[in-house]
C-alpha cells in the first residue's frame, strides 16, 4: 500500500525529508484531503490599522454627551483585530483546513460516538422560528418549542426506561452534576447524611470530578477479571454512608456487565441510588434500558447517541431521566402540557427541586437536532443504529484478528464486544518497540483519526476503538489494514512510527514545554 | 439499514461470518442477560423521510414568535444582535462543525489556534491576562467561579448582589449547596447594589463576592467601589459581565475584579431559545492553575514549527479526576469560535462604535418611554443597553400581551423574578432596533398602558 510521495501533499516537509526511509513512507490509504501546512499566524498578526468588516448603523437619535460618568469609561481600547471581511474569511477558512473532521474521514474515537451528523439537522435548527426565538418569550408565543421539548423528553424517557426527564444540563458532565445533586437532595429529604459515592476504577474522569464538586468523597470499586464490577469489592464498600454508585453500562471497556441486576440490588439494599453514565447508550438503544436494569438516574450525551455535531469541543447537551422516586427533585422550570393541549413552563413544577443548573431552558438548538434525528429514524431506526454499531465494532475486531493484529494488540477483556472495544498495546510495545501513542500518530498519516488512547486507565497502553454504525464495511476494512500495515512496518523499522506523523499541519508538539511556560494568548505590541 | 447506515445483505452475511455468529441478535443475546433485554420495540413513532421531518420541524418553528416576527426589546441576559453571514458560513464548515475535542493536536491545529485567538480576544475585552477556551454559558460560569473560590480559599460565605442575574443566583445556589457554601444576598438601592450593605456583609469568612455589570436592571454599577470593598477580605471578586458594553465600559481587569465571567451569546451567537451559546471565564494570573475547562497554549513541534496544544491539563478531570478544578469536559468550542469571529468582524473600532450607538439609543428610548403617561423610571442610574421602567398600578404582563398583539415585544416583566418590582419592565436595545422601532415602541406601549389603565379604572 506504499505509494510515491505526492509533492503537493508533503510540501517542503523537513521532518519527512530528514527520515532515511522517506521515499517509502506511505501516506493516506484513503486519499484524505491534504491539510493546510503554512506557518501558523493568528488573526491578531494580520490586518492593519483602520481596516474593518463591520459597518455600524448610523446614529439616528440625537447625540447626548456625558451619559456615562468618566470614571466608568474605558480608557484604552481592547486591541481586537482590524481586518476586512475577505481577510477574515480567508483566515478562518485556512484555519479550518488545519483540522481533521468527521466529514472527511473515519473517526473511531472510543467513548465519543463520532457518528455522521445529518445536514437536515443544521437546516431545521437554522429556521428563524427556532434560531431567533428568545428564551424569555412567553409560553403562548413559544408553543412549537415547548412541544418539541416535551416530545423529546417523552422519547428520551422511552429509550432509557426512566420516565421523568429534564433537558436542562449543558453536557454530559453537567448531567452528572445534576444527578449527584439529585441524589444529595433525595437523601437529605429522608434526613440522611451520606458522604460517599462509589465509582468503578474504569469510570470516565468526569465521574469522580463531579462527585467532589457535589460535596461527596469518591470511593473506587474494583473491576473483576471479566471487566465488570468486582461484586465482592462492591459488597464490602456498599454501606449506609454511600449515597450513590455511578456506572457506565456497557462500561468503558466495552463490556456489558452481566451482573447488573445484582449490582442494583446491592446498591438499593443500602438505600443508595444507581446512576447511569449515558456515554455508551449508543450500544443499547431499543435493546435494553437503564431503567429496566434498576438505574435511578441516567444522563444522555445528545452529541453522542443522538448525533449533535461536536464542534471541536462543544456544544453538547446532557439531559437526564430519572425514576419516580427521584422526580420531585428535578430541575425547574418544568415543561407541562395542560388538558387543553397547551404547553407551559412551570417555575415551580418540581416541589423539592434542586434548583437551576444554568440559565434558561438548556441547549435548545441541540434539542432541535436530536429531535429531528429521533423523528427521522423512529423506533426501528434507533434500534438499527445500536445493532449496526455493535455489528461494526465486532466486525472490525474480527478483521483485526484475521489480519494477525491480535498478537500485538490483544482484546483487553472477553471475546465479543458491544459498540466499542479496548485493545492493549502492551505486547506491541514489548515486541515491536512502538507504543500506542506511536500507532495513533502513524494512523494520522494514513488519513484516519486515531482511536482514544491511554483510556481506560486500567488497561496498559490502551486503545479504545468505537467505529459507530454510520461507517461502511469498506472503511472498516481499510482501517484494519492500516493498523496491520503499521505493525508490519514497525517490525522492520519502528523509527517510522516513533517519529510519526509526517503529513499533518504540524508534527508532534512539545506539550511539556507548553505547560511549563504557558503562552495562552497572542502578545500584541502596544 | 437506514439512510445513515450501510450494511447490505451481502455485507451482513460476510460480517457475521467473520465474527462467527449467526445473527446480530446473537451479539446482544450473548452479552446482555435475558432479564434486562427490552424484548419489544421502542414505543416511538415510526421514522419519516427527510422532507417530512423538515415539514414537521418547520411547522413547530412557525408556532413560535421569533425576533424575526416581531420588533423585540426583550433582553434580560440574551440579546437579539445581528449575527453576520460570515459566522453562518464559517461555522457550517465541516472542519469546524464535526470534529471532537482536540485530543490529537497534530490534526486539530485549526481548532486549537481558534481557541488561542478566542482567549486573546477575551483577555483584551476583559483586560485580564488569563482566559480559558469557554465554559457552558453565563449562569453556570458564575457558579463555576464560585467553585474556584471555594477551592482557592475554603471560606464558606458568598456575598451576592441582588443585581446579579436571577438565573445566576439560582445556579450558584444549586452548586453551592453541593460543594458547601452559604449565600448572603445584598439588596439593591436606587437600582444598584446597596454599597453600605455590601461592605457590611463582607468579612473574614467571605470566600467570594458576586455582582453583575451592568446589573440585571440595566444599571451600570460602580465596579471599582464594589471590588475595593472586598480588598481587605479573603474574597475572590467575581463579576458577571455583558461583553458588548465592554467597548465603552471600564473593563473588569482595571476595576480590581479577580474573575470575570459572562454569557457569550451576544457575541455572534443565535438566541436559540437559550442555547447553545458559551460562557467566558477570565481571571488574574493568580488563578491560572485553578481555571476550569480547556486552555489552549502555544508551543513548537518536532521541527520547531509553531503550533498549539491543550495545556495545563493537570487541572482537568481526565487527569486529576476527583482532584480536578472542575468536572467540565465538553464545553462550547464552536460557539466560542463564533465569538472570536464576531469580535474580529466588529474589530477594534467597531466594538466601541457599537457600544456608543447602544448608549445613545438606550438613553433616547428611556427618555421617550418615561415621558409617557403611566410610565416612570424605575431608577435613574447610567444605562448602556438596557433599562428598567415601572408601570404603576397596571398588570405588566397584560401590557406586554397588548403590545405583542401589535407586533412589538416591549421587554421583560420584572415581576417574573423580583417581587419588589412587580410593576417593572426591562427594555433592551441592540443595533437591530432603530429609532423607527423605538418610535413604534413608544406608540404601542403608550397605547397599551393607557388601555390597561382604562381597563383597571373600569373595573375599579
Amino acid at each position: 500500500m506504499s505509494r510515491p510521495l505526492d509533492d503537493n501533499h508533503l510540501h517542503a516537509d523537513p521532518g519527512i525529508e530528514a527520515h532515511p526511509l522517506h521515499h517509502e513512507i506511505p501516506v493516506s490509504s484513503e486519499g484524505a484531503t491534504p491539510m493546510q501546512r503554512d506557518r501558523a499566524t493568528t488573526i491578531f498578526e494580520k490586518g492593519a490599522a483602520g481596516r474593518r468588516a463591520f459597518v455600524a448603523p448610523k446614529l439616528d437619535v440625537p447625540r447626548v454627551d456625558g451619559l456615562l460618568p468618566d470614571g466608568f469609561r474605558r480608557a484604552s481600547e481592547a486591541r481586537l483585530p482590524e481586518v476586512s471581511e475577505p481577510e477574515l474569511v480567508r483566515h478562518y477558512v485556512k484555519l479550518s483546513r488545519r483540522n481533521f473532521d468527521l466529514d472527511t474521514g473515519f473517526y473511531p474515537l472510543g467513548s465519543c460516538t463520532m457518528k455522521h451528523n445529518p445536514r437536515l439537522h443544521e437546516r431545521v435548527a437554522g429556521l428563524s422560528g427556532h434560531s431567533r426565538l428568545h428564551p424569555l418569550q412567553s409560553p403562548e408565543h413559544s408553543q412549537g418549542a415547548l412541544e418539541l421539548m416535551y416530545n423529546l423528553e417523552r422519547a428520551l424517557g422511552e429509550v432509557s426506561g426512566l420516565p421523568h426527564v429534564s433537558l436542562q444540563p449543558s453536557a454530559g458532565s453537567h448531567g452528572e452534576l445534576a444527578g449527584v445533586l439529585l441524589t444529595r437532595a433525595f437523601h437529605e429529604d429522608r434526613g440522611q447524611t451520606r458522604t460517599k459515592v462509589l465509582t468503578p476504577d474504569t469510570a470516565h474522569g468526569t465521574n469522580p470530578a463531579t462527585v467532589t464538586m457535589a460535596g461527596f468523597t469518591v470511593v473506587k470499586v474494583g473491576t473483576n477479571p471479566d471487566g465488570g464490577v468486582d461484586l465482592d469489592d462492591l459488597r464490602a464498600k456498599a454501606d449506609e454512608t454511600v449515597a450513590c454508585l455511578m456506572l457506565t453500562n456497557p462500561n468503558t471497556l466495552g463490556v456489558f456487565d452481566p451482573n447488573i441486576t445484582e449490582i442494583a440490588q446491592i446498591v438499593h439494599d443500602v438505600g443508595a441510588t444507581l446512576y447511569y453514565d449515558g456515554a455508551n447508550l449508543n450500544a443499547i438503544m431499543g435493546k435494553a434500558r437503564p431503567g429496566d436494569m434498576g438505574f435511578d438516574i441516567v444522563h444522555f450525551n445528545l452529541h453522542k447517541s443522538f448525533t449533535q455535531p461536536h464542534g471541536g469541543g462543544g456544544p453538547g447537551s446532557g439531559p437526564i431521566a430519572v425514576s419516580e422516586r427521584m422526580k420531585p427533585y428535578l430541575m425547574n422550570p418544568r415543561i407541562v402540557r395542560g388538558e387543553d393541549g397547551v404547553f407551559d413552563l412551570d417555575d415551580h413544577g418540581y416541589e423539592k427541586s434542586i434548583g437551576r443548573l444554568r440559565g434558561f431552558q438548556g441547549n435548545y438548538g441541540c434539542f432541535v437536532r436530536s429531535y429531528a434525528y429521533i423523528r427521522s429514524l423512529g423506533a426501528e431506526g434507533l434500534t438499527d443504529a445500536s445493532e449496526t454499531a455493535v455489528l461494526n465494532a465486532n466486525y472490525l475486531l474480527a478483521r483485526l484478528t484475521a489480519l494477525g493484529v491480535a498478537d500485538k494488540l490483544p482484546l483487553a477483556f472477553g471475546d465479543l464486544c458491544m459498540h466499542e472495544f479496548v485493545l492493549s498495546g502492551s505486547p506491541m510495545k514489548k515486541d515491536l518497540g512502538i507504543k500506542t501513542l506511536d500507532l495513533a500518530k502513524r494512523l494520522l498519516d494514513h488519513g484516519y483519526h486515531p482511536p482514544t488512547v491511554y483510556f481506560p486507565l486500567l488497561v496498559d497502553e490502551a486503545l479504545l476503538v468505537e467505529p459507530t454504525e454510520t461507517e461502511t464495511k469498506e472503511t472498516l476494512d481499510g482501517f484494519a489494514e492500516a493498523i496491520a500495515a503499521i505493525l508490519t512496518e514497525a517490525g522492520s523499522d519502528p523509527l517510522i512510527a516513533q517519529s510519526a506523523p509526517y503529513t499533518t499541519p504540524v508534527r508532534r508538539l512539545d506539550e511539556a514545554g507548553a505547560a511549563k511556560r504557558p503562552i495562552i494568548r497572542q502578545p500584541i505590541p502596544a | 439499514m437506514t439512510q445513515y447506515t450501510a450494511v447490505t445483505d451481502a455485507d451482513l452475511a460476510e460480517m457475521l461470518s467473520a465474527i462467527g455468529v449467526g445473527s446480530v441478535q446473537e451479539l446482544f443475546d450473548r452479552q446482555i442477560p435475558a432479564d434486562v433485554r427490552l424484548g419489544r420495540p421502542l414505543d416511538l413513532p415510526a421514522g419519516l423521510p427527510e422532507q417530512e421531518v423538515y415539514a414537521h420541524l418547520r411547522d413547530l418553528a412557525a408556532r413560535n414568535t421569533s425576533a424575526e416576527d416581531e420588533i423585540t426589546f426583550l433582553g434580560a441576559g440574551m440579546y437579539d444582535h445581528y449575527v453576520p453571514a460570515v459566522i453562518d458560513m464559517l461555522l457550517g464548515r465541516s472542519e469546524f462543525l464535526t470534529p471532537y475535542t482536540p485530543y490529537q493536536p497534530e490534526v486539530s491545529q485549526g481548532n486549537l489556534q481558534a481557541m488561542f485567538e478566542y482567549q486573546t480576544a477575551i483577555s483584551e475585552l476583559t483586560a485580564l491576562p488569563v482566559s480559558n477556551a469557554s465554559v457552558y454559558e453565563g449562569p453556570s460560569a458564575v457558579a463555576s467561579a464560585g467553585y474556584l473560590a471555594r477551592l482557592a480559599n475554603g471560606k464558606p460565605k458568598f456575598v451576592v448582589s441582588r443585581g446579579l442575574h436571577p438565573h445566576s443566583r439560582e445556579t450558584l445556589q444549586t452548586y453551592a449547596h453541593g460543594f458547601g457554601a452559604e449565600i448572603v444576598e445584598v439588596p439593591l438601592k436606587d437600582g444598584v447594589t446597596d454599597a453600605a450593605a455590601w461592605a457590611e456583609a463582607i468579612d473574614e469568612n467571605t470566600g467570594a463576592v458576586f455582582f453583575q455589570q451592568p446589573n440585571f436592571l440595566g444599571a451600570v454599577e460602580d465596579a471599582e467601589a464594589l471590588a475595593t470593598a472586598a480588598k481587605n477580605s479573603p474574597a475572590v471578586v467575581i463579576g458577571q459581565y455583558d461583553p458588548i458594553p465592554l467597548g465603552i465600559l471600564k473593563p473588569p481587569g482595571e476595576c480590581g475584579v479577580d474573575v470575570a465571567v459572562g454569557e457569550g451569546q451576544p457575541l455572534g451567537n443565535r438566541l436559540d431559545f437559550g442555547g447553545p451559546s458559551f460562557g467566558f471565564f477570565a481571571a488574574t494570573e493568580a488563578y491560572l492553575r485553578r481555571m476550569p475547562g480547556r486552555i489552549a497554549g502555544e508551543t513548537v513541534d518536532a521541527d520547531g514549527r509553531r503550533g498549539f496544544v491543550l495545556t495545563l491539563q493537570t487541572r482537568e478531570q481526565h487527569i486529576r479526576r476527583e482532584k480536578a478544578t472542575s468536572n467540565i469536559c465538553t464545553a462550547q468550542a464552536l460557539n466560542a469560535l463564533a465569538g472570536v469571529v464576531y469580535l474580529s468582524w466588529l474589530g477594534k473600532d467597531g466594538l466601541v462604535e457599537l457600544g456608543e450607538l447602544l448608549l445613545q439609543r438606550t438613553h433616547h428610548a428611556r427618555e421617550r418611554l418615561v415621558a409617557l403617561d403611566g410610565v416612570e423610571a424605575l431608577h435613574t442610574q447610567p444605562v448602556v443597553r438596557e433599562f428598567a421602567v415601572s408601570l404603576p398600578g397596571v398588570d405588566v404582563t397584560a401590557v406586554i400581551r397588548r403590545c405583542q398583539a401589535e407586533g412589538v415585544n416591549p421587554g421583560f416583566a420584572l415581576g417574573r423574578e423580583y417581587d419588589e418590582f412587580s410593576d417593572g419592565l426591562l427594555v433592551a436595545l441592540t443595533e437591530q432596533r432603530s429609532k423607527a422601532d423605538i418610535d413604534k415602541l413608544v406608540d404601542v406601549l403608550g397605547a397599551a398602558v393607557a388601555a390597561e389603565r382604562g381597563a383597571v379604572g373600569a373595573t375599579a
